[in-house]
């Protein structure tokens, strides 16, 4: 029971990382209805970011977590300007491509920096190798977990409350809503779309970073690091697209089933558990646990 | 300007439109037939790869071009086309017989994965493939007792009706042949009813099936048709490697065919074949670049897929009409000069017609 | 006589909303029957039932005496039930003349396999789809844009090859949703000259949802008014429109007395947004 407990309980803190990165494209697919494919990429970059905080210009880690996030917003939002905004209003299949074009584009360029190149790097973290054990009296019979899960978790939640925060009691945020609902309507009242959208873009980026940066301690920093990613669509899916809460039930589902079935199935199962449940859950529910069922009128 | 006088409905049911084009597609089938005399030995294994590339993007064309449907899985096809070929050539069956039935497994998984499209669309139906291909990936790499696992898969040497195929030069008349059969079958279909109600599904689903279109129906034989072809590519693939391994065929091959199709230009047969040739070119251009540039740059392993990328994302932003458009495009000028104007292709805006409507 | 389309206590639901309530009515062969009724009566809802694009929660359709309400869009249009909509649904990234023979769709004998080889079965049916269209390109007069994609047409021109497309099925019933909406003056003159062609010529009975009452009077042998999907009244065009209850649904108000809807409300052309609001797409 212990060791099912000590299983979900990581299974969780992977699936806080799924459940950010899902996010990322949950929030632009509810401002534009498209996917971005390059979500994992902007990711790899945060990771990326954060290395040369840290080790090349010798910020403490916190500062350069913070200087990661705030330099891929720019960046995200530098994205939308260049490349998305000339595509605003063509079909969502364009987009897509044109992410994955920014995404191999990513990954190419990154082997080219200096530094970075294509090897596997670690992030130094203040917090590396601590345990913390939950329950149980004192060492024994607790629930025990690294410090690199507990941070996940933690920064995953604030991070989860800063947004709703934003969105339900800010006045972009409402903007950002209610663009998502009606882009032309929104236009209509005065809400700068366009600006809007880039926010959302360098929201997405930061928000990517993020679990970029929490997730280097606990794997390495390197080139591909990004195709964690495609496990995120899943989690988007199974949370229903388009649904901020969702998306991260969806990454904690997919984190604690794949974490599960890791340890209990045989070999092999582990990269295509997400897949699975995803398959699953697109029979059963189409439209996730809490997508929203709406259908074309004529 | 070439005007042409229609007397006969059955004009427009020929494949080739006028003499011209006759006379045209006649001079390019010879020159791709007298390639292998003419070109270096390298260059007609190119060739092969731009044929094999050519038929699994035709393949993807008609799924994603003409029906619609999008599908990130496709390498999961032409996994399954390779496999059941190298597997029957190993037992012993004749080529011709074991390409059909690669071609035939290739297209029941079709139909397998796509069942969810008969529910779901668009980014839905994307993702669902997307799993399907992983999961197929990975079921290859553990089925070491068929396919070898992450060891991979030798394949014997070809021989159709006993003749050996040893040479690239003969390689490439066999692939070239498959070629022209998918695009003669292709079109085809594009000219019946079956290709049209492809298109209807893509262009209104509501109103396709107010006009008798069974939509299940014609979405499962999209999947299984497009399937089919990408294994015949495998096929063939698995022929011109002559190795098998589970890395051949990941999400990125999938990707890549997609991009054939975006770069050539999505919606026309042309694009497949255009963009499958400069996929291969400019795979080679990199090569040859490599020497040229500085090393910090030229011998990252990131080289190809920021070039990729970047040709991408010129693409879709500057040409989104692909290598095909393009064509249109200059051909169009010549055609009207001094008349062209220069918004005659220009896309239609809309204002963001939700997608979730649909 | 019998009916060839029967509503029978038509009911359909969307969560808490009846938009169509205990409906009931019979078209006969060859007539042209209206449906009428401020936005969100549940006109378009009735299409959308008969179509089989929703399922009726209660009551049925038949079709020359058969239930048709379990049966999916594509079987109930194959038996001879063609319909245009209300804001075209068009296939935008194909010509006009393929766009017509997508209309034939339900007439095509030949298999996947046989398309694929092109055998002269497929030849041969591809010819008789094609004399069908011509037909109905000659009826429409749309030569000029046989060849067009319909993506760069104009407004009036893609409701005529909606309505085109619909021809080209040669159905027994043909359902218009707002025929004349978006056309001008001209081009709905036009619309009526062809819907009393379709009813004389073509023998194709017609089911309507209009707002334009120039239109409803001018074409319709019996017009079914109704509002928030029930029933208000039944008969000639100047029946219901003389009838209390239309005027009263039409005005809103409760005085007696009120004018009947007049012959083309205001917006004209547009058909025009007749009082009520809401949205029409229900």
């Amino acid at each position: 029971m212990l060791q099912f407990l000590q299983l979900v309980a990581s299974g969780i803190a992977q699936g806080c990382i799924y459940g950010l990165i899902a996010l990322g494209f949950v929030l632009i697919y509810k401002a534009t209805e498209t996917i971005n494919f390059a979500q994992g990429d902007l990711m790899m970059l945060g990771g990326f970011l954060g290395l040369t905080g840290t080790l090349a210009l010798g910020l403490p880690f916190w500062a350069a977590f913070a200087a990661a996030l705030l330099v891929m917003l720019f960046f995200g939002m530098a994205l939308e300007r260049v490349v998305l905004r000339p595509l605003l209003g063509q079909p969502a299949f364009t987009v897509v491509m044109v992410t994955i074009g920014v995404g191999y584009l990513a990954r190419g360029l990154v082997t080219m920096i200096p530094e970075w190149g294509t090897d596997t790097h670690v992030l130094p973290v203040p917090y590396k190798d601590q345990i913390v054990s939950l329950g149980g009296n004192g060492t024994e019979g607790g629930l025990i977990m690294s410090m690199e899960h507990v941070v996940v978790i933690a920064v995953t939640a604030l991070l989860i409350v800063a947004l709703y925060l934003l969105f339900k009691h800010t006045r972009i945020g409402i903007a950002m809503q209610a663009t998502s609902q009606n882009q032309l309507a929104a236009f209509y009242m005065g809400i700068p779309v366009r600006r809007i959208n880039m926010l959302v873009w360098g929201i997405s980026a930061a928000v990517s970073a993020c679990a970029g940066l929490l997730l280097a301690p606990i794997t390495f920093v390197h080139a591909n690091m990004g195709f964690i990613g495609l496990k995120a669509f899943p989690a988007a899916v199974v949370g229903g697209f388009g649904s901020i809460p969702g998306a991260l039930v969806g990454g904690l589902i997919i984190g604690v089933v794949e974490t599960l079935a890791g340890f209990y199935l045989p070999e092999g199962f582990k990269d295509i558990a997400a897949y699975i449940v995803v398959l699953v859950m697109l029979a059963v529910k189409p439209n996730g646990l809490f997508g929203e069922n709406l259908r074309k009128k004529v | 300007m070439r005007f042409l006088f229609k007397t006969d409905y059955r004009q427009d049911l020929r494949l080739f439109k006028h003499g011209g084009q006759v006379f045209w597609y006649g001079a390019l089938l010879l020159a791709l037939a007298a390639a292998p005399w003419l070109l270096p030995d390298y260059w007609v294994s190119q060739l092969i790869f731009v044929c094999i590339y050519a038929i699994a993007g035709i393949g993807l064309m008609v799924l994603v071009g003409f029906t619609g449907q999008v599908s990130l899985g496709h390498a999961a096809f032409l996994a399954m086309g390779a496999y059941t070929e190298a597997y029957l050539q190993s037992h012993g069956w004749p080529f011709v017989l074991s390409l059909a039935f690669s071609a035939l497994v290739a297209g029941a998984t079709g139909i397998i994965v796509g069942l969810p499209a008969l529910r779901v669309k668009g980014m839905y139906l994307a993702i669902a493939t997307l799993a399907f291909g992983f999961i197929v990936e990975e079921g290859v790499a553990r089925a070491e007792s068929l396919t070898g696992g992450n060891a991979g898969k030798m394949l014997g040497s070809l021989e159709v009706f006993g003749l050996p195929i040893d040479s690239d030069q003969r390689f490439y008349y066999l692939v070239l042949f498959f070629l022209v059969l998918v695009v003669l079958g292709v079109m085809n279909l594009l000219r019946s009813p079956t290709g049209r109600a492809f298109v209807a599904i893509r262009d209104s689903e509501i109103s396709a099936q107010s006009m008798g279109i069974n939509l299940a129906r014609y979405k499962t034989t999209a999947f299984a048709l497009s399937a089919a072809i990408a294994g015949i590519a495998g096929a063939l693939y698995a022929h011109k490697i002559r190795f098998l391994s589970p890395d051949q065929f990941t999400f990125l091959q999938s990707i890549e065919l997609l991009m054939i199709l975006v770069i050539g230009g999505v919606g026309s047969i042309y694009g497949a074949i255009f963009g499958a040739a400069f996929w291969i070119v400019v795979q080679q251009l990199i090569v040859l670049a490599k020497d040229w540039l500085p090393p910090a740059i030229g011998q990252q392993t990131g080289l190809q897929p920021t070039v990729f990328g970047l040709i991408l994302v010129a693409f879709v932003l500057f040409e989104p009409m692909g290598l095909y458009g393009r064509w249109l495009k200059i051909r169009t000028f010549f055609q009207l000069f001094p008349f062209y104007r220069k918004g005659l292709f220009r896309r239609q805006k809309s204002y963001m017609k939700s997608e979730r409507l649909k | 006589m019998k009916p060839l389309l029967t509503a029978n206590h038509l009911s359909v639901q969307f969560g808490g909303l009846k938009a169509v309530n205990n409906v009931s009515f019979e078209v006969w062969p060859n007539e042209v029957f209206s449906l009428i009724g401020p936005n969100g009566a549940g006109k378009t809802t009735i299409f959308n039932l008969i179509s089989g694009l929703y399922r009726p929660s209660a009551g049925f359709v038949t079709f020359e005496g058969e239930k048709i309400s379990h049966l999916a869009p594509y079987e109930i249009a194959r038996l001879g039930i063609a319909r245009t909509f209300q804001n075209i649904e068009l296939f935008e990234h194909a010509t006009v003349l393929q766009n017509l023979l997508v209309g034939r769709h339900c007439h095509r004998h030949t298999g996947w396999w046989q398309d694929l080889l092109f055998t002269p079965r497929v030849r041969q049916t591809e010819l008789q789809f094609r004399r069908t269209v011509e037909e109905v390109i000659e009826f429409l007069e749309l030569q000029h844009y046989r060849d067009s994609m319909v993506a760069g047409l104009p407004y009036g021109v893609r409701k005529v090859v909606e309505l085109g497309r619909a021809l080209a099925m040669r159905p027994k019933l043909l359902l218009l949703d707002e025929p004349s909406s978006g056309l001008n003056v001209e081009e709905t003159e036009d619309m009526g000259f062809w819907i009393e062609d379709i009813k004389h010529d073509l023998g194709i009975t017609v089911i309507m949802v209009e707002h334009d009452m120039g239109l409803v009077s001018r074409v319709s042998d019996r017009v079914f008014a109704l509002n928030q999907g029930e029933e208000l009244a039944l008969g000639t065009a100047s029946e219901v429109q003389s009838h209390p209850a239309v005027i009263e649904a039409y005005l809103g108000g409760t005085e007696d007395d009120g004018p009947p809807p007049s012959p083309r409300p205001a917006g004209g052309g547009d058909g025009g947004p007749p009082p009520g609001g809401g949205s029409e797409h229900v």
